[in-house]
């Protein structure tokens, strides 16, 4: 009867739009988080005017995400979100404060700073908060049948506050490398001289974090040193990004930074679905234990196949209006 | 004091959805009305409707936008603080609410983006074409929405494995019992809202002299859609409530409030309601007129609160008060509808000050009407949240303490209300800047897509960009 793997075309429907989502929100949270540090204040106008066509089309991903996990993994979103409680307020109000600001600034005269600061700080905020739920996850969670019977700030440990930094840090690399990608002149220069300091930050972070992974769980450590060593690759995959992005900021490359940037994300992505696979609440339940009914499954499937291409179409479609360098002054509205 | 998670989250939640509710049940309404300026201007070619279209289209703009930003909350808090609810009806919620936000997002990629900054860009009839798809998709948003609340009413086509519900019909759980009833009452609540709004920010216009013309032909034709739409609420609302009688009796018994199972129930016009006493104080009612309503018959028997024990009754005051003004509100509306038709001849309607005063100040009664309606069906199913299945004790996140429901209902609190009185403070920015003087910023924007609050072409502070003397533009 049941024909599909539907759990497994599920976790890589979602899979796929955790990836776009982290990879699209990244770069314009991570202008955000870089916002205040900007050399002068329409050096700032021109940074939101980078990121204002596209950005809410980049969070339409995250609310897809949610409500796509209570379809498909119910015991995901039923575990994540009560364990993740303040984590996830902080999250939504961060975006919140972010959308505002972004569609108010343009308007504002004298109210101006007040959005810059909504703006920074909501960014930086919803950021740190991505990267602890992604540490919270590594850790795994305090489950009884299912059902998540830990504390509230259980998620929050040492470990997870340096997944947090580790996000801003990574985000903050793709905003750079955006902007080198996107404006010229004095601002692309200030990104230049920031990207190289900020892959440092990444590259140190993400090594402790990777070194201490295994420490964190043993399913981890014997995942990637047992006869598996194929997924070697990745890691060093990702330091060739990392590399690239180094030898591109050398060479004064445009494009490449902001590219490789993405492959360093899509790696470390990828090494960290291996370390888990296929738990998707650890250290108990796989994404088989967590699917929905497979009928439910089958019924939203039919308009996601339909939807999706068509929201991807678009959101390509955008990306190509909008290419080419935005010039200071050259005001979106 | 110990801090109650249950109590805590069931008032996070209403003030989310309260605050959320009263942006969509407007723009539901105004998409229709713009979509019918459209197809009037495109038909007649006269400049007012696409003017008048033009305005309400920024107006829509900066309303959906808020509209989105508040639902964003919605869609986790179903996992935040309701888990045990959301593990077990995931099996259907969790399509439904996924189907809604996909018909969103579709509408926005494909139709919004032309609505808003095409009308230069593409054939008139396509920008007609958009204007009739934004309408449709907020429709159909609303369809999913309704569906997962009517479910949660009048559950069906399901079963239930080890407490979990599980889909035996689709058809029959998207359309079940009381579905048809909300649908078709939620949807006339959205074109009153549309109405009232719209009747009542032109009223306000026409009082200044500004654009009277364009403004007339706005108000006239509210006017003719309250005067049909209003009575018809009651006919529907009627019907809706005998639906509920059949399936929630005991919501129908606080709605009355009503406590003894008996013939000859008199409709209650005043009245204290004592949960405590299990009674009523301070009685004024018709005699027999509820038995009437309700069982279209002078002796029928209506059900009393008293058939369920106190533990399942619904906090009978806040129901039995919210229907009472919503029943007034809608009353008001079919009055403000047969004013205007008595106003018509001569054109008094627009003339008549007190009768524009009137207007404006029921641009906000549909709103209340919508919050109250609200608060009726949700606190009447109380203590259910899956009627007659699963309650709002065993639904709450078992992990979650008091005092993580605290701080997120006090953080929900501040961030709604630093990032909506920007909103509405904004929205009063374009209604003052007003229909004349647009300026078309569109003709200097490139073809490109981009976000609906953009659409409104109005600074923030005020000080700027005024409409030039109002005075001289009108004839005041």
């Amino acid at each position: 009867m049941e024909l599909f793997d539907l759990p497994l075309i599920w976790a890589f429907i979602i899979g796929f739009g955790i990836i776009m989502y982290v990879l699209m929100d990244g770069f314009d949270l991570g202008v955000g988080i870089l916002f205040p540090f900007a050399p002068s204040e329409g050096d700032r106008d021109t940074m939101m005017n980078s990121v204002a066509p596209v950005w809410d089309g980049n969070e339409t991903w995250l609310v897809l995400g949610g409500a796509g996990l209570l379809a498909a993994f119910p015991m995901v979103y039923t575990i994540f979100l009560p364990a993740l409680y303040i984590g996830v307020f902080l999250l939504l109000a961060g975006l919140i404060f972010r959308g505002v600001a972004f569609e108010f600034r343009f308007k504002a005269r004298t109210s101006r700073y007040l959005w810059n600061w909504a703006f920074a700080g909501g960014s930086t905020i919803a950021s740190f908060a991505q990267g602890a739920v992604v540490g919270a996850y590594i850790q795994g969670f305090n489950t009884v049948d299912g059902v998540y019977v830990g504390g509230a700030l259980d998620w929050l440990t040492p470990f997870t506050v340096l997944t947090g930094l580790g996000m801003l840090a990574g985000y903050s690399l793709l905003g750079s490398t955006w902007l080198i990608m996107k404006t010229e002149g004095r601002l692309q220069e200030w990104a230049y001289k920031i990207t190289l300091p900020l892959l440092a930050a990444v590259l140190i972070i993400f090594g402790i974090i990777s070194v201490w992974t295994p420490f964190v769980d043993d399913m981890v450590r014997e995942r990637w040193f047992s006869n598996l060593t194929v997924i070697w690759v990745l890691p060093v995959l990702t330091l060739l990004c990392a590399f690239q992005i180094f030898r591109s900021v050398r060479n004064r490359f445009e494009g490449m930074p902001f590219v490789a940037t993405m492959g360093l994300f899509i790696t470390t992505y990828l090494g960290l679905v291996v370390s888990r696979w296929p738990y998707v609440v650890p250290p108990e339940y796989t994404l088989w234990d967590a699917a929905s009914a497979y009928g439910s499954q089958m019924f939203l499937l039919l308009g996601t196949l339909l939807v999706v291409p068509i929201v991807i179409t678009y959101t390509a479609w955008t990306y190509w209006v909008f290419r080419g360098k935005v010039r200071a002054g050259e005001g979106y509205h | 004091m110990e801090l109650d998670p249950l109590l805590l989250s069931r008032i996070q939640f209403a003030f989310v959805v309260s605050f959320h509710a009263i942006f969509p049940v407007f723009t539901i309404g105004l998409a229709s009305y713009i979509a019918v300026l459209e197809g009037l201007g495109f038909k007649t070619g006269n400049p007012v409707w696409l003017k008048l279209s033009t305005f309400w289209t920024k107006v829509f703009a900066v309303v959906f936008g808020m509209g989105v930003v508040s639902g964003i909350v919605m869609s986790f808090q179903f996992g935040t603080n309701w888990s045990n609810f959301s593990q077990a009806t995931a099996n259907f919620l969790g399509p439904v609410l996924s189907y809604e936000v996909i018909t969103a997002f579709f509408l926005e990629a494909a139709f919004l983006g032309v609505l808003l900054f095409g009308r230069n860009k593409v054939p008139a009839g396509v920008h007609l074409f958009a204007a009739i798809m934004v309408a449709t998709g907020t429709f159909i948003s609303s369809f999913w929405i309704l569906a997962a609340n009517s479910w949660m009413q009048t559950p069906a086509g399901f079963e239930l494995i080890n407490g979990v519900f599980h889909v035996t019909s689709w058809s029959e759980a998207i359309f079940n019992p009381s579905f048809p009833y909300r649908f078709m009452h939620m949807g006339l609540a959205s074109f009153l809202t549309g109405s009232f709004v719209v009747a009542g920010v032109s009223a306000w216009y026409i009082l200044r002299g500004r654009e009277v013309e364009a403004n007339r032909k706005a108000l006239s034709m509210c006017l003719w859609l309250i005067l049909f739409i209003a009575p018809a609420q009651l006919i529907v609302g009627d019907f809706h409530g005998l639906n509920t009688l059949e399936h929630q009796p005991t919501k129908v018994a606080a709605m009355e409030g009503n406590w003894e199972t008996s013939p000859n129930v008199p409709l209650l016009l005043f009245a204290i309601p004592d949960q405590d006493a299990q009674t009523n104080h301070f009685e004024i009612g018709i005699p027999s007129l509820a038995s009437l309503i309700l069982t279209h018959e002078w002796d029928g028997v209506v059900p009393g609160l008293k058939d369920v024990p106190r533990a399942e009754q619904p906090p009978v005051a806040i129901v039995f008060w919210s229907f009472r003004i919503m029943v007034g509100i809608g009353t008001l509306m079919i009055l403000v509808g047969l004013t205007g038709l008595a106003l018509r001849r001569g054109g008094r309607y627009f003339q008549s000050t007190w009768f524009l005063q009137v207007l404006r100040v029921m641009s906000i009664a549909p709103f209340i009407a919508v919050l109250t309606g609200w608060f009726v069906t949700e606190v009447g199913r109380a203590p259910w949240l899956v009627y007659g299945i699963m309650d709002q004790a065993s639904a709450v996140t078992p992990s979650l303490t008091g005092g993580m429901a605290l701080f997120t209902l006090i953080g929900y609190i501040v961030v709604y209300a630093a990032v909506f009185s920007a909103g509405v403070y904004y929205l009063m920015r374009v209604l003052y800047v007003g229909l004349e003087d647009q300026h078309d910023e569109e003709e200097h924007e490139a073809e490109r897509p981009a976000r609906p609050l953009s659409a409104a072409h109005v600074p923030f502070e005020y000080g700027e960009d005024k409409p030039s003397n109002p005075a001289k533009q009108g004839g005041h």
